[in-house]
């Protein structure tokens, strides 16, 4: 088994993608000879040609609608916005045009298209550079929505998502780019959509998150464990579909449940987790379900403030013992 | 204005199959409001009158394997591509039977069959769309070319110069083709787009091929489709119409277009395409009262037997509610 870079991961099956189908293309901003903002796409250029990697101009709309209207009619583009705070600018493309037009048109076309795009806080990029609003897209019928936390299940996840025929909201973090992780061991590895790992087990206390966040929940649960508090780390990996029930079935054997989510917290994705845990396990709850979110704020550059306004392990910890030990 | 021996390529029929569309789309459209009145077709309500002469003389150039992507007022551009009027009738009534099953209504007509790539009710959209359309036919190294309409109202959105750009950087095989009826929704375009009068020329910025049209003139804006069409085949890159032309109803069948000044109305009442097109068939000898009584009687029966079907077809199934969202699952929430 090797090690690899959550990087790697993506170049790896965006390569493998391009390798393996001749109607997959990459198109998005500075993917081209620049090599991607993040670097995932660096030598691409070079060796499958301007044909298939297209360097797009800075019009987001066009990216995404260029890749709706390319996968109307049986391409499979593969497009990239820089960050998911530039994905405000194709709104109407990913809202309005992709997840509604198989719906729309009475099933007569689908919409296989991919949008790669990078999410989270914690960069020090300031407030227009540090959102979470995979949460906003996961409330959209229509499309899919994966937020892969390693590199394994971005390789597992891409996978699966390549063999969908509707558009895909594939948000990768921004501080887990250089985070290091198994790779699977085969070519056919897949991770099925709408099915979240469980990453530890335990019988106190559920913890619950995606992306950088299902991290963060792992690592709070390492640190309770020395306390004698054992919890499930629950990673959902995927938004829309969301397997609740695996939420469900764990809140039901641990009683109690905190969910930990880097947006904020009012609007937020994990009102949506506490709605279905009182909905499907409300009789099995010893405790009221909480929450660790961002700040109310648009997040601020300096950095203690920026952690400040972030959920953090010890944040994690905090509040679960409050879950527990009522203190 | 054309003379026949300016089109010698066009049969009797066929200049008949013209008039005959643009009298259908017209019909249609009168049809489509007697049945709003009587509550049959609910929501918004966008009819083509006075714009026939662009949808039958533009779609009427292209090849069967190329493709359509229009706006909300898509019903003309619908039975110019063939579409049934029965389907679109029926679709307008958010039957089972209408081109988009009922999902999707007036606004959002499409047909995979017909390359009809659909209705776009949110302006400008569709110009992303088209690109990406176009992207995908010079990718495969085919050539077929993508048309695309929209309106006035369009050219001011961010999404109509991001799309002209990427096609024109791209060499890509579209047509942008403007129906400019001088009002976006309830605003003059005098007031709201600097290039309202010259607006072909806003595809000079974009180093694109432009051209202006008389889009109430059947034959001219065949004749120019024809040649654009060529060129774009040919790998000439994209190309950008304008076709002046006027709504001769308001924005919506819920809008009384009050808003417009009495002898615009009838400037352009006067230059209404399809009595303009009569008279020319009839000033150049190819048809005659008896050939346009025919023909408006056989439309009158078309337009009857769609309501006829829309009215008598069944509504979805109730159960169909949840189908359709996507492919390969059935979408999340689903009630137990």
């Amino acid at each position: 088994m090797s090690v690899i870079t959550y990087r790697d991961a993506v170049s790896s099956v965006l390569r493998e993608a391009l390798d393996e189908d001749e109607r997959v293309f990459l198109m998005g901003e500075d993917i081209g000879p620049y090599g991607g903002a993040f670097a995932v796409t660096k030598g691409f250029y070079e060796r499958y040609g301007k044909h298939r990697i297209k360097d797009s101009p800075l019009a987001e709309s066009v990216i995404v609608g260029a890749g709706v209207g390319a996968a109307m009619v049986g391409l499979r583009p593969v497009v990239e916005l820089m960050t998911i705070n530039f994905s405000l600018l194709a709104m109407d493309q990913i809202v309005n045009h992709a997840a509604k037009i198989r719906y729309m048109s009475g099933g007569q076309f689908s919409i296989p298209l991919i949008i790669r795009t990078v999410t989270g806080a914690g960069a020090s990029v300031g407030a227009t550079h540090s959102q979470s609003f995979e949460g906003m897209y996961a409330s959209i019928p229509g499309l899919t929505v994966v937020t892969p936390a390693t590199p394994r299940d971005v390789i597992g996840l891409f996978r699966s998502c390549r063999e969908l025929n509707d558009p895909v909201m594939f948000v990768e973090h921004i501080l887990l780019y250089g985070t290091r992780g198994d790779a699977p061991d085969t070519g056919d590895y897949r991770v099925p959509i709408g099915k979240a790992d469980v990453r530890r087990t335990g019988k106190d206390i559920t913890l619950c998150g995606y992306s950088r966040m299902a991290n963060v929940a792992e690592q709070a649960a390492g640190i309770l464990a020395q306390e004698g508090i054992e919890a499930d780390v629950i990673d959902l990996r995927t938004l829309r579909p969301l397997d609740s029930e695996t939420l469900v079935n764990s809140v039901k054997k641990t009683h109690r449940a905190l969910m930990v989510e880097e947006t904020t917290r009012i609007g937020g994705f994990a009102g949506e987790l506490v709605s279905q845990i009182q909905e499907d396990a409300f009789d099995y709850l010893d405790a009221p379900v909480g929450r660790v979110a961002g700040a109310e704020v648009p997040m601020p550059y300096s950095y203690p403030l920026e952690m400040a306004a972030i959920p953090s392990a010890d944040s994690v910890v905090a509040a679960a013992r409050k879950l527990v030990n009522g203190s | 204005m054309l003379k026949a021996a300016d089109v010698p390529d066009l049969t009797k029929d066929d200049l008949l199959g013209f008039y005959r569309q643009m009298k259908l789309i017209r019909e249609f459209e009168r049809e489509s409001e007697r049945q709003y009145t009587r509550g049959n077709i609910k929501g918004f309500l966008h009819v083509y009158n006075g714009e026939e002469a662009i949808a039958v003389g533009a779609i009427n150039t292209l090849r069967e394997d190329d493709y359509i992507v229009t706006h909300y007022r898509d019903h003309g551009q619908a039975l110019a591509r063939g579409i049934g009027s029965k389907e679109v009738m029926a679709e307008l009534m958010g039957k089972a039977t209408g081109c988009s099953n009922g999902k999707g209504g007036s606004m959002h007509l499409f047909s995979d069959e017909l390359n009809f790539m659909g209705g776009y009710a949110i302006v400008g959209g569709q110009l992303c769309i088209a690109a990406g359309i176009a992207l995908a036919v010079q990718y495969r190294g085919d050539d077929q070319v993508v048309l695309c309409f929209f309106g006035d109202g369009a050219v001011n959105e961010g999404e109509f110069h991001e799309a002209m750009n990427l096609a024109a950087i791209w060499n890509l095989p579209v047509i942008f083709f403007c129906e400019h009826n001088l009002y976006g929704m309830g605003a003059s375009s005098k007031e709201t787009l600097v290039m309202w009068d010259s607006l072909h020329e806003m595809a000079a910025a974009y180093g694109m091929d432009r051209y202006e049209v008389d889009g109430n003139d059947v034959l001219e804006v065949r004749d120019l489709m024809q040649k654009i069409n060529a060129d774009v085949r040919a790998g000439k890159g994209p190309a950008f119409v304008v076709a002046r032309t006027y709504r001769l109803r308001g924005h919506s069948v819920a809008d009384p277009a009050d808003y417009r000044p009495d002898d615009e109305v009838q400037y352009w009442e006067g230059q209404d395409p399809i009595p303009r097109f009569r008279d020319w068939l009839t000033d150049e000898g190819i048809a005659t009262v008896e050939d346009f009584d025919e023909i408006d009687a056989s439309v009158d029966e078309e337009v009857v037997i769609a309501a006829e079907f829309g009215e008598s077809s069944p509504w979805p199934e109730p159960e169909e509610l949840y189908d359709g969202v996507y492919t390969d699952r059935p979408t999340e929430g689903i009630p137990t």
